[in-house]
């Protein structure tokens, strides 16, 4: 009498594991098209919507990482201008960069990516990543940059983005 | 390929004549590597970013490269350019989906050491604006849309963002002209205001019916993002400068069909009337990674037949986008009505690539009974063969004009600059002049393109170089006395006979625009041609030039190429080399015209056989502090050039 219950039970699990498995390898088969499979599958699974997201969706989730990073590049660059007065210039450029990537570049991915026109998507992610480099390179040549670590972040990820929007082209 | 010693770099292999030093230092020295590692090697792009390095090991790296650079026999490799080896085809082979850079993944950038210049100035940004190119005054603009003459008007309609300088919130903007050149801005003809468009206003085309009357078929993204065509008709046909519009109520009138994505139905094109006497249109769309074009007829452009069979499909292509199909006549030297066909007539179908953001043509024939087109040459099929241009040029569309018996075609030209410095200059992308296209019949295999002959009305002061000679390394100022920002170029050049029969086996293979060195990868008999927007220390430099290679039978091959390694010292600007082969013919000079006009150049070699648009930003090569060399920079041939130089004025827009 309890058999068919725990049957039951152990099949439910198991077709949920299936379903929970195909999503991975969604995830998975996604991610390798990319260019760094590994900040591309940590950054999809710490989102849990990403379970049952298609490509398009998928691809909405790293830009948002994208849009969260670069939020948190400027309120740094505000105080840095503070602490480092004499890298005025280079961080003035970077909050350039940056804010064009807010205003104009992640706008443009999302708004591209709900309507089926992924090549305005991959032209606002790899912007981003250029802009990116555009942060870090304005301190070439004058101190060491204070924002390595997130401009590479931004960067990677807006890479893996524009990877992950060329499956839809 | 020689690897170097240090990881990342390569030398290049240099051509097997190119032993006789030249008589001036290597004129151009190349560019070095940016800040970041791209790790997406492999794919359509021909340079990588290298991963940023503490100052001194690029130091070391500079070192190093002098040490180099005096080892090699006066040619420069440039070890600061890794070039995946898989890059490295010649010309005329199929193009690969690893097409140029721009747009399709990073853009690459390499800092100049010792130019941190990392601010646009508002002089500098000014500048860039065109003096003569179609451009609305603000915001962002991209595909052609619309393009008709109607009750004596040119009319251009194009794709227009209102509210900032990128892609977004599409509407119609609008303009009219009587000569294709001077434009007069209209209030925008149509916005995303219904369900059927809210998600933008897109591509489409303008019919032109028995009776005169003008309709407009459009791609709306409807409020579900699905792609459907919708029709448009001037709200009062009387007025010549069809200044408002109206969306027909029963609008979509059509949507996708099945088996068809709907994200993957758009850009509907012009109309012609088949022999049974309905209107046929073709649409672009893709079955996986197949491109295709779908073809409709329809009687009142309210309801619509989908024909059983493509016009035409090409697998590996991907989606087709902006599709065009067209008459060209073999015999006569006008254009021809979109509906023509006939033994002397051929049809070029176009299409945009949604992957590579290109566009391809192909010459073939079309079969009115059986709607189904044939390429003339099968290898060089749409999309793997011909492109309209080498550089900046998308979402094409051609229109007939009725009134000079001429096929003109428009072309998008995005930025190649950052998205944030369009933002400071509040403004992004132009249109292309005009061109007419015409059948090459000297090759049989290619289109010609040629600026619309009014632009030559913008021609004021002329200056006459008559053969000016260039030996082997060196530069010739060409002096004009007057500014150089707005120029119309028209140049010829000779190659020294002597050397082009004795030298042989030159990198015949090998050789190709874009993954080439540029103006300073030196070979027996080129690059040579001119430098533009370039200051007189020639650090900023835009050389536009042949490059002829020759194989062990003694065939030749010539490239024509534009270099923008070293356009610009900023470093948010693409710094890519664009061009291709072009058919030279027994007898034939080699010839170039250049369309100067601040941020966009237009090149075109052998009467528009082969095109190159690109986009130029400088810092330094600007206003007076500009000028134009002929440069030479082969090591064995001397060349001989001929050019007609006009400063051309302006074209104001009114609104």
């Amino acid at each position: 009498m309890k058999f068919p219950v725990i049957l039951l039970a152990i099949l439910h699990t198991h077709a949920g594991l299936i379903t929970q498995m195909n999503d991975q390898t969604l995830i998975e088969t996604t991610c390798r098209s990319t260019s760094n499979f590994q900040l591309c599958l940590s950054t999809l699974l710490a989102n849990p919507l990403s379970a049952t997201a298609d490509v398009a969706e998928l691809a909405l989730i790293i830009v948002d990482a994208v849009k969260a990073k670069t939020e948190t590049a400027l309120s740094g660059i505000e105080e840095l201008k503070w602490l480092h007065p004499e890298l005025t210039d280079a961080l003035g450029q970077c909050s350039n960069s940056y804010k064009a990537v807010l205003k104009a570049d992640v706008p443009e991915a999302v708004a591209a990516l709900t309507r089926g026109v992924p090549k305005f998507a991959e032209f606002g992610m790899v912007d981003a990543a250029w802009e990116a480099e555009i942060c870090e390179g304005s301190f070439e040549r004058v101190a060491e940059s204070p924002l390595s670590e997130l401009n590479r972040d931004i960067h990677d990820l807006a890479v893996v983005a524009a990877g992950i929007i060329k499956n839809l082209l | 390929m020689q690897k170097m010693a240090f990881p990342g770099r390569h030398a290049l292999h240099e051509p097997s004549h190119s032993h006789i030093p030249s008589s001036y230092a290597p004129l151009l020295d190349p560019a070095t590597t940016s800040a970041f590692e791209a790790p997406d090697r492999q794919c359509r792009r021909r340079r990588s970013s290298v991963v940023a390095l503490p100052l001194m090991a690029v130091l070391l790296v500079v070192a190093l490269f002098s040490v180099v650079a005096l080892v090699t026999n006066g040619n420069k490799p440039n070890p600061m350019v890794s070039t995946p080896p898989e890059s490295q085809q010649p010309e005329n082979m199929i193009p690969s989906r690893r097409g140029e850079t721009e747009g399709v993944s990073l853009k690459s950038f390499r800092p100049l050491l010792g130019a941190p210049k990392y601010s646009w100035t508002k002089k500098l940004l000014a500048w860039q604006k065109t003096g003569f190119h179609f451009q609305p005054k603000k915001n962002w603009m991209n595909d052609p849309n619309g393009p008709v003459f109607y009750k004596g008007w040119y009319h251009f309609f194009y794709q227009y963002n209102p509210y900032g300088a990128v892609w977004g919130n599409i509407a119609w903007g609008h303009a009219v002209s009587r000569d294709l050149i001077h434009w007069r801005h209209l209030p925008m003809a149509m916005v995303p205001d219904d369900w059927y468009d809210i998600n933008g206003v897109w591509t489409g085309s303008a019919t032109i019916l028995e009776d005169g009357r003008l309709v407009m078929l459009y791609t709306g993204s409807t409020n579900e993002s699905v792609q459907v065509q919708n029709l448009a008709y001037p709200a009062d046909p009387l007025d010549p400068l069809l200044v408002d519009w109206v969306k027909y109520p029963g609008n979509p009138v059509l949507v996708p069909p099945p088996g068809i994505g709907s994200k993957d139905f758009r850009d509907p094109t012009t109309a012609w009337l088949t022999p049974q006497g309905k209107w046929r249109f073709i649409i672009g769309s893709k079955l996986n990674k197949t491109g295709i074009s779908l073809v409709y007829d329809t009687k009142d452009f309210k309801t619509y037949e989908l024909l059983n069979g493509l016009l035409h499909s090409v697998p590996g292509t991907g989606m087709w986008e902006c599709v065009d199909i067209f008459p060209v006549s073999k015999i006569v030297e006008n254009g021809l009505d979109t509906g023509e066909n006939g033994p002397g007539v051929k049809h070029v179908v176009k299409t945009s690539l949604d992957d590579d953001r290109n566009d391809y043509y192909a010459l073939g024939t079309y079969d009115g009974e059986t709607g189904k087109w044939i390429p003339d040459d099968p290898i060089n099929d749409v999309g793997i063969g011909l492109r309209y241009d080498y550089g900046i040029f998308y979402a094409s569309k051609t229109f007939y004009d009725q009134e000079k018996k001429r096929r003109v075609l428009w072309g998008w030209i995005k930025e190649t600059d950052s998205e944030n410095a369009d933002i400071q200059k509040g403004w992004a992308s132009v249109q292309a002049i005009p061109r007419t296209i015409l059948f090459d019949k000297k090759t049989g295999t290619n289109i010609l393109q040629w600026p619309v002959e009014e632009v030559e009305r913008l021609r004021m002061s002329k200056k006459v170089f008559d053969k000016v000679e260039a030996k082997p390394g060196s530069i010739v100022p060409l002096h004009v006395g007057f500014a150089t920002s707005q120029l119309d170029i028209v140049a010829e050049f000779e190659v020294d006979k002597v050397a082009l029969e004795s030298i042989n086996d030159t990198d015949h293979t090998t050789y190709s625009c874009p993954t080439s060195h540029g103006a300073a990868q030196r070979g027996a008999l080129g690059p040579f041609g001119l430098l533009v927007h370039t200051d007189n220390h020639q650090t900023e430099q835009t050389p536009v030039y042949f490059y002829i290679s020759k194989d062990t039978e003694g065939n030749f091959k010539t490239f024509f190429c534009a270099d923008h390694s070293r356009s610009s010292e900023a470093i948010d600007v693409d710094k890519a080399i664009y061009g291709s082969t072009v058919p030279v013919l027994e007898g034939e000079k080699l010839s170039m015209r250049i369309l100067v006009d601040h941020s966009i150049i237009e090149s075109f070699a052998q009467g528009g056989r082969t095109c190159i648009t690109s986009r130029i930003y400088p810092m330094r090569a600007v206003y007076e502090n500009a000028g134009i060399f002929l440069f030479n920079n082969a090591t064995d041939a001397t060349i001989t050039a001929s050019l007609h130089i006009w400063q051309m004025s302006s074209a104001y827009a009114h609104s």
